[in-house]
């Protein structure tokens, strides 16, 4: 079954036409990494699919719901879709239990003692059970987007989405992050990655998307949209990428 | 390296006009030295101190006072400060929050009320405060005149703090209301939990500055008609001063708001600089 299923997607910022018409769906299960140059739409359209981002027209159906409905419980559907940004947004004035905690108690109704065992449980997969008192000033950027992640689980969502969640990173503390992403995949997570990260996409995607100027270009497994392009502007983007400064 | 040409001459050997720049500054400072000392030596020559030292500083007057400044006085200020302050603070929150709603009336309203009451001298408020049963008939501020001046000065620093607030809860980014919705909050609940919170941090030292104003514009309660006990320091030296035919206790009065302000407004400054430090 397709969780989520995005059909002739559009999105204008006033006169500026930042999607025009994306089709696409990802598989319960599937990992697929969208890819592409910036300003190509790709950050609007992760956005679409939880509806931060309000689309122009078009309809986006997660788990069987059409969120762009207007009588949909749009809190509701957000439950099950976790989210991790470019810039952590972590709650700064709150401990790190608090904020794996928060949505549990307020949104799920869960009672406190189960809250803080699966805050505790999710901090474990990401290691980072021993700042559970932290706040996230104190921690690295690195640990902070580790932190994220463990947050948008303790939701139970059914999929997860990330928005460049390395790319606010130091160097040497993307691998930890990916790391905990690439664990996730293989726990069978449904996750929809916009990411520069070519060698992520590679071994963890099931499926690779190219988008350039508001339109999908190249859908396929990794072994084809990275290693075998079709199209010239993938070619051109792959080479800028994977050989910057030739 | 070009060739300096021999006619060409550096700047520091033009010809001097009159006085070096230094020494016109030295004379300039000596004149303002002097301007100081003329007007201090007028001010001693002129001043009656014998008067002065009875007048203002008469300690057996001062005495009189006590210790109801402290009990009475300074007592019913800071009741009348931080009740208005807390009916600023509940008006002003909700006021900033009006000012960002979807709900174009509520947004004009605010903006109205922002605009109207900034624009009026507290006094004015004060003054109307008392015609109020005219409007309503039968209406009574409840807790009397300290029901009023909760009201008065709540309506006053209400539309200040709305402006405080505004600004604090725009400081706060914007993917802090992302985050919070993308875990499913409702948009009233992520505006509590999270950005109220976050918001109110980075508005303390302004608030804690309102809190000084505040403080000094409770002497505003004298208009509304106080009773003895329920009367502020300002009454009250005013009251002493023409009961002993004295000065000394409007003195008093204002060293002892003193007392309070400035430790308020050292506590705001530094404040401040922390969380300018922080950033």
């Amino acid at each position: 079954m397709s969780t989520v299923e995005v059909k002739n997607l559009h999105k204008s910022f006033g006169s500026l036409e930042v999607l025009r018409g994306v089709d696409f769906t990802v598989e319960s299960g599937q990992v697929v990494c969208i890819i592409g140059p910036s300003g190509s739409g790709k950050s609007t359209l992760l956005r679409c699919v939880n509806l931060l981002e309000q689309p122009t027209s078009g309809t986006v159906i997660v788990d069987g719901v059409d969120l762009t409905d207007p009588d949909v419980d749009i809190d509701a559907a957000r439950r099950r879709i976790g989210m991790v940004f470019q810039q952590f947004n972590l709650f700064p004035h709150l401990t790190v239990r608090r904020n794996v905690t928060i949505a549990q108690e307020r949104v799920l109704k869960r009672p406190k003692e189960e809250c803080d065992r699966i805050a505790r449980e999710n901090l474990e997969k990401v290691g980072l059970l021993a700042k559970i008192d932290a706040y996230p000033p104190q921690l690295s950027g690195g640990q902070q987007q580790r932190v994220a992640i463990a947050r948008a689980l303790a939701m139970n969502p059914s999929l997860m989405l990330f928005d460049e969640p390395t790319s606010a990173l130091d160097p040497e503390l993307v691998g930890d992050v990916l790391s905990v992403m690439r664990q996730l995949a293989e726990d069978g997570m449904t996750m929809l990655v916009v990411t520069h990260e070519m060698g992520f996409a590679r071994e963890v995607a099931d499926r690779v998307v190219f988008m350039d100027g508001g339109v999908i270009v190249e859908d396929g497994p990794p072994e084809q949209v990275i290693a075998d392009p079709q199209h010239e502007r993938t070619r051109e983007f792959l080479k800028r990428v994977l050989h910057p400064g030739v | 390296m070009s060739v300096v040409s021999e006619q060409q001459t550096p700047p520091s050997a033009e010809p001097r006009k009159g006085l070096s720049p230094r020494k016109r500054q030295r004379i300039s400072r000596g004149i303002q030295y002097a301007v100081l000392v003329v007007i201090l030596v007028v001010l001693i020559a002129l001043a009656d101190w014998k008067s002065i030292s009875q007048s203002f500083f008469n300690l057996d007057v001062a005495r009189e006072g006590l210790p109801e400044l402290f009990t009475v006085a300074l007592k019913n200020t800071v009741i009348y400060t931080v009740s208005g302050y807390a009916a600023g603070f509940v008006g002003g929150l909700l006021l900033a929050l009006m000012r960002q709603s979807s709900v174009a009336p509520y947004r004009w309203l605010s903006a109205i009320y922002i605009e109207i009451f900034r624009g009026l001298p507290a006094l004015v408020i004060f003054l109307m405060i008392g015609s109020l049963p005219l409007a309503f008939p039968g209406f009574h501020v409840p807790g009397d005149v300290y029901g009023q001046a909760a009201l008065g000065l709540g309506l006053v620093s209400a539309a200040y703090m709305a402006e405080t607030f505004r600004a604090g809860l725009q400081a706060v980014p914007k993917g802090q209301m992302e985050a919070a919705r993308s875990l499913g909050m409702p948009y009233m609940r992520a505006m509590v939990s999270i950005i109220i919170p976050q918001a109110i941090r980075i508005v303390i030292p302004p608030l804690t500055n309102e809190l000084v104003l505040l403080f000094k514009d409770s002497s505003l309660v004298l208009f509304l008609g106080v009773t003895a006990a329920q009367v502020e320091l300002a009454k009250f030296g005013n009251d002493q001063a023409s009961t002993f035919a004295s000065p000394t206790p409007i003195l008093v009065s204002g060293l002892t708001y003193l007392l309070i302000t400035i430790p308020l407004g050292y506590v705001a400054r530094r404040l401040e600089a922390r969380q300018g430090a922080h950033r």
